[in-house]
Order: structure tokens, then C-alpha cells, then sequence
């Protein structure tokens, strides 16, 4: 076996594996992943935040701006806190805004949905760090079902 | 005498076994010193620890007045690079071209050019007969024919001192007696000092300086070749004359052979 | 109380066996660079180790995708959810059989064949044969095969996963009618480069380092006799599959847990 030859097998090794990792990076990976890049951190208050997860997107009108970065209990009233890092893009929200935690279909991944409030000249805009007020709490289906029969009783 | 190698007082033994129990010996320079012995006694064992791949539970091995012993990796590469050994085997590397596997060492110790090492190889090559023989791979040769490819590359570099293991082993007489002149002519042409480990009386006894016996563990005798033939020992007369039972026994140690078969040893 | 003497000896025995094979690695790592000399070693051990293991590694990639997207298909068809074939050809892939599968094929294609080479040279004299020409095996032999090993195995196992979600995509939806662009839509939107393709990429190394090390180990340390280098090379294979799986659950806890 020659060194050439080696050399080329070698080589031909080479450009099947930076193939491979290229049609991955393209084709397989999500690249246009909106917290790609630089990000703003905003948090929300919740009393209930069913089953989201860290990395769970927050979308905007089916749009993803940004994921679910931390989730932690708040120290003082025990409320969960939902931490989000946004892409820098997307940093025009109004303070109006509202967030609430919807269920992708009927059997799907929890995600954070958030709805732009209105403008005017009152309204500032959402900065790093900040919180946004106006949440929605996930729906729970015990709650709901109980809720339901409570309803059905009071008849 | 100028020695190259001594051997002062020597334990060594494997595991719990041991193999050696004061062995002293001295290898005169630009000699040709054989070490016989039954099989299995730790010949090739010596020329570990000469070689520095083992080491002496107590006494010296001294090479060129260096306790081998004591050195750091460093320095017993260093010195090993001033001693070769001829295994059993020959130990080709079975990768690589006789031509190659003899430019090796110059590739790995020296810097020297491309054409410089060829025209070395050509040359080692040639003193071993196998010139023509460069561009097959170990697999493609003969015992003998391998044997003397491992010797080209064992004195690509010049060394001091060669360490033979078993060379005759397993050859047909021809390729024995090319050995034997082989390593008498490389010895006499390149003012080597060369060790011979063998059980082949005949060969060795006509081409060495020096004689060693070596059995139960330490060395019986030491002389020039005539001092043994006229030795006293019974040991050495039995080695010598390959007698198949005497002092060294023909019998591996065991019960007495009736109580054996009679199963009544138990 | 013998229980517990055997299982002392053993104890001892495994650490022995852990603490020289560490010494081996560091022997045959550690020191003075020499990439001249390293270069064309190494390059030679790639070829050996990395290009003769490509062709096992695609076929079983593209057979193992395919299977995958066949199962999952019908799986996830019940359900009325084949659009999720596609992230879960990509993520079983990525995140465990591409690295799994792909230590275990090059424990048994390379690991083995490393090992009986090593214990051969050993068997030959040609590892003392290096010694007293005063060059260090462990630098010369050892060191070229452990880099070709470190490097090769993860570039396999990135083929292995680009083949296999390939083999999913070919049966998903040119066999069984899947929605083309709802296969690379979901599954792009599911499957995260740093989540899941750099930490399959993390296990492949880490499984590399684990498989070349023991192959070396029982190599270098093999008993100079047939059986001593046909035990060594079984033994290669078992430890290294063992050693994978093992490692995989517990990489799989730190990563995804």
C-alpha cells in the first residue's frame, strides 16, 4: 500500500465526513433557531405553569421568538417564574403585552404564546430583565374538569 | 581485559520463580562471546537485561562501565542505541519492506538524507546478501533469508555491541553456516562485540572467542572453547556431548514412576 | 468469606488493569510533539482504522435508518402523527444510535483488529524489537492508532447519522408517503445543533477515547501465544460494548436527564 493511495482514501475519508456533518448542520439541524444570535431576557409571572419546559418556545402568532431559558419558584411569594430569552430582533414588544402558556394541539409540547398589546404614547417598550404583567396561567384539565362538575352541581 | 559488558552478582527471577542466582560474567571487547545452555535455563533472559527490558532484583549489569540498571528511560535509550539484538524471530516489522524495515533505525536516529540512506541500506544489505531482496515484505521470505534482513538492520547503525538470540535456531544447514560466517566476517570487518545465545555446540564452538555455560541458574563454566572441551565439571562434558541423561536430568521432577502408575503416590 | 476474597482479587485485579492502562495512555501521549514524524503514522492508522470502517458504518447507518423510519411509521401512523417521523429518525440517530452503534461496529471492525495486531507485534518481538532499536512502542505503535482512533470515530458517527436519517427519509417518504417537506419542517424544528447533534458528537468522543484505549490496552498487554491473542481480542469486543452501553446511560442522564 502506497502513501498516495493512503493519502487519497484518507482524503476521500475526510470529505464523506464533512459531508455528512454539512447535510446535518443544513438539512437535520434547526439553524434559523431565533435564540441563535444575541438575545434579551424577559421573565413572567405565573400561577400555574402546567407542563412547560426549559428550551419550550415562546411564539408570537405561531412565530418563535425566543425559549423558555429558566423556570424557577419565586423566593418571597412562591409563584413560578418563567425566564425567556428573546431574540434581539423581535425587541419592539409593547410593556401591554400579555403571555399565557397554550398547548400545541391536543396532544402536543406546552409553549409560551405571547400577544403584543397596543401602543401609544404611554407605552414603553419591553426592556432587558423586565416583566411582563398581563400572564395566563396554563389550563390544567383537573381544574377544569372540576370546575365543570362544580358548575353542573350548582344546577 | 577491555570489557564491554559485565555481569556482577546477578538475581533476577520471574514472578516467584528464579532465574538467575549470582551470575557473573564478562564480555570482552570486539569478541565473540556465545552463552549455552539447556533450554529454558534464561538465556535470552541475560540479554534482556543487558538490553535494559528487564531488570536485576541485586548486582550489577554494566554496559561500557553504565550500570543499565540505574539509568533513566532517557539515557538507556540513548545507550541502546549503541547496542542491537537479533531475536528469535528476526522481528521484522511485517508493515514495512526489507528495505525499509533496515532504513528504519537511520530514519528514526539520524537526519540524514534520502540518498544517504539509501546508499547505507544498499550497503547492509549487501553485506548480508540480500540486495536483491529489498522490496518484498518479511512474509515473502525465507526463515534464513529473514534472519539476515533482521541482521542488516540490527547493524544499520553501527553499533557496539550485537546481541544474538537463538540465531540457528530452526535453520537448514545452509542457512546456518551463512550465519555463522556472517556474524564471524561482521564481527572481524566491523570491530563488533557480539553475544551469542545458542544450544547449537558446533556452530557456536567454531566461531566463538568466549564460552558461558550456564544451568541451574548461575554459570557453571567460562573459557575459550579448548579450557571447556578439557573442563572437569560433568555438567559441561554432558552439554558438550549432549548426553541425554546426567547431571541435567532427562526426567522432569516427579513421584517415582511406579508409585505413579500404580496411583498409590497420592 | 472466600466471596469476599475473590471479589477483593478482582477488585485488585481491575484497578491493577485501570491503572496501567492509564500509565500506557499517558506514556504514549505525553511528552516532546513530534508532529513530522507523527503525520504520516497517523495518517496510515486513519486508513487502517477510519477508511476500512467507513463501508460497514454506511450500510449499517442506512439499514438502521431505514428500519427506523419503517417502525416509527407505524407506530406514529395510529396516532395520525407522521409528521413526527422525521425528528424521531433524527433524534433516536443523533442523540443515541449513531454514536451506540457506531462504537460498537468499530470496537468489533477496528477495536479487534487493533488489539490481534498489537498482540501480534508483541508475539513477534517486534514491540521489543522497537524497544532496543530505542524507540518507545508506546509513542510509535500506541500513539498513531489511539489519535486515528479518537479522530475516526467521531467522523463515523456523524456518517452513520447522516446516512440513517437518509435511510428514514428514503422509506418515510418515498416508500411510504410521508409529507416531504413536513419531514425536514418538524424535524429541523425539533432537532437543536448544540442539544442534540454537538452532544452526540461529545458521547462519539468519549466513546472513541474508551474504545481505542482498551483495544490498545489488551493489545499491548496480551499474552504472546494464540490463545493469549485471541482472549485479548474477545475481550476488546466485550469491554468495549460493555464499557459504550454503560457510559451511554450515564452520558445519556447528564445530557438529557
Amino acid at each position: 500500500m502506497n502513501s498516495r493511495k493512503i493519502e487519497l482514501m484518507v482524503g476521500v475519508f475526510m470529505a464523506v465526513a464533512i459531508a455528512a456533518l454539512v447535510f446535518l448542520a443544513m438539512q437535520v439541524a434547526n439553524n434559523t433557531d431565533a435564540t441563535r444570535g444575541a438575545t434579551y431576557t424577559l421573565s413572567a409571572k405565573f400561577d400555574n405553569i402546567g407542563g412547560l419546559k426549559v428550551r419550550s418556545p415562546v411564539k408570537v402568532g405561531g412565530v418563535v421568538i425566543g425559549r423558555v431559558s429558566r423556570i424557577y419558584l419565586d423566593a418571597e411569594y412562591l409563584e413560578p417564574v418563567v425566564e425567556m430569552r428573546i431574540s434581539v430582533d423581535y425587541n419592539r414588544l409593547p410593556e401591554t403585552s400579555s403571555v399565557s402558556i397554550l398547548t400545541s394541539g391536543l396532544l402536543g409540547e406546552q409553549y409560551v404564546g405571547l400577544e403584543p398589546g397596543f401602543v401609544d404614547d404611554f407605552v414603553e417598550m419591553l426592556q432587558d430583565g423586565d416583566y411582563i404583567v398581563n400572564t395566563n396561567s396554563a389550563l390544567v384539565l383537573e381544574n377544569l374538569i372540576g370546575q365543570f362538575l362544580f358548575s353542573q352541581g350548582n344546577d | 581485559m577491555d570489557n564491554l559488558v559485565e555481569c556482577h552478582d546477578v538475581y533476577f527471577s520471574r514472578g516467584d520463580t528464579p532465574i538467575y542466582e549470582g551470575v557473573s560474567l564478562h564480555v570482552p571487547r570486539g569478541k565473540v562471546t556465545a552463552i549455552m545452555g539447556p533450554s529454558g535455563c534464561g538465556k535470552t533472559t541475560l540479554l534482556r537485561l543487558i538490553g535494559g527490558q528487564l531488570r536485576a532484583n541485586r548486582g550489577q549489569v554494566l554496559f561500557a562501565g553504565q550500570d543499565i540498571g540505574k539509568l533513566n528511560r532517557s539515557a538507556l535509550f540513548e545507550t541502546r542505541k549503541r547496542m542491537s539484538m537479533l531475536f528469535q524471530s528476526g522481528a521484522l516489522f511485517s508493515d514495512l519492506t526489507v528495505f525499509e524495515n533496515v532504513a528504519f533505525p537511520l530514519r528514526e536516529h539520524t537526519t540524514l538524507p534520502e540518498n544517504i540512506i539509501q546508499t547505507v541500506v544498499k550497503m547492509k544489505l549487501e553485506s548480508v546478501g540480500l540486495r536483491g531482496a529489498g522490496q518484498l515484505f518479511p512474509q515473502e521470505l525465507s526463515g534464513g533469508m529473514a534472519r539476515r534482513a533482521a541482521l542488516a538492520r540490527s547493524i544499520a547503525l553501527d553499533p557496539e555491541l550485537i546481541m544474538y538470540d537463538e540465531p540457528f535456531a530452526g535453520q537448514d544447514p545452509i542457512s546456518m553456516g551463512m550465519l555463522v560466517s556472517l556474524i564471524k566476517s561482521l564481527n572481524e570487518t566491523l570491530g563488533l562485540t557480539s553475544i551469542v545465545v545458542s544450544h547449537d555446540i558446533h556452530e557456536v564452538m567454531s566461531i566463538a572467542d568466549q564460552v558461558c555455560i550456564m544451568a541451574n541458574k548461575t554459570i557453571v563454566a567460562q573459557g575459550s572453547p579448548e579450557e571447556l572441551r578439557a573442563h572437569e565439571s560433568p555438567l559441561v562434558q554432558q552439554f558438550l556431548s549432549g548426553a541425554s541423561d546426567g547431571p541435567v536430568p532427562f526426567h522432569y521432577k516427579a513421584s517415582t514412576y511406579h508409585d505413579d502408575l500404580l496411583g498409590v503416590s497420592r | 468469606m472466600q466471596f469476599f476474597v475473590n471479589l477483593g482479587r478482582d477488585t485488585l485485579n481491575w484497578l491493577r488493569g485501570v491503572g496501567g492502562a492509564s500509565i500506557m495512555l499517558f506514556q504514549a501521549l505525553v511528552g516532546k510533539p513530534q508532529p513530522l514524524k507523527m503525520f504520516p503514522l497517523v495518517m496510515r492508522q486513519l486508513y487502517v482504522v477510519g477508511v476500512q470502517s467507513m463501508l460497514i458504518i454506511l450500510i449499517s447507518g442506512l439499514f438502521i435508518g431505514m428500519v427506523l423510519g419503517l417502525q416509527g411509521y407505524t407506530i406514529l401512523v395510529d396516532f395520525g402523527a407522521e409528521q413526527a417521523l422525521g425528528p424521531m429518525v433524527a433524534l433516536s440517530l443523533l442523540r443515541e444510535l449513531g454514536p451506540v452503534v457506531t462504537a460498537l461496529l468499530f470496537a468489533g471492525r477496528a477495536g479487534s483488529a487493533l488489539t490481534a495486531e498489537i498482540g501480534l507485534m508483541r508475539a513477534t518481538e517486534q514491540l521489543s524489537s522497537l524497544e532496543m532499536m530505542a524507540v518507545d512502542p508506546l509513542r510509535r505503535v500506541v500513539a498513531p492508532r489511539f489519535w486515528a482512533g479518537f479522530i475516526s470515530m467521531p467522523l463515523l458517527a456523524f456518517m452513520f447519522s447522516a446516512v440513517g436519517i437518509y435511510g428514514g427519509y428514503f422509506v418515510g417518504v418515498q416508500w411510504l408517503g410521508v409529507d416531504e417537506g413536513a419531514f425536514w419542517s418538524v424535524m429541523q424544528s425539533s432537532v437543536d445543533w448544540q442539544h442534540d447533534v454537538m452532544n452526540g458528537f461529545i458521547k462519539s468522543v468519549v466513546f472513541a477515547v474508551v474504545v481505542t484505549w482498551i483495544a490498545l490496552y489488551k493489545g499491548y498487554t496480551a499474552a504472546p501465544t494464540s490463545p493469549g491473542i485471541s482472549a485479548a481480542t474477545t475481550q476488546t469486543v466485550v469491554y468495549s460494548s460493555l464499557a459504550v452501553l454503560g457510559l451511554d446511560f450515564v452520558l445519556t442522564a447528564l445530557m438529557f436527564g
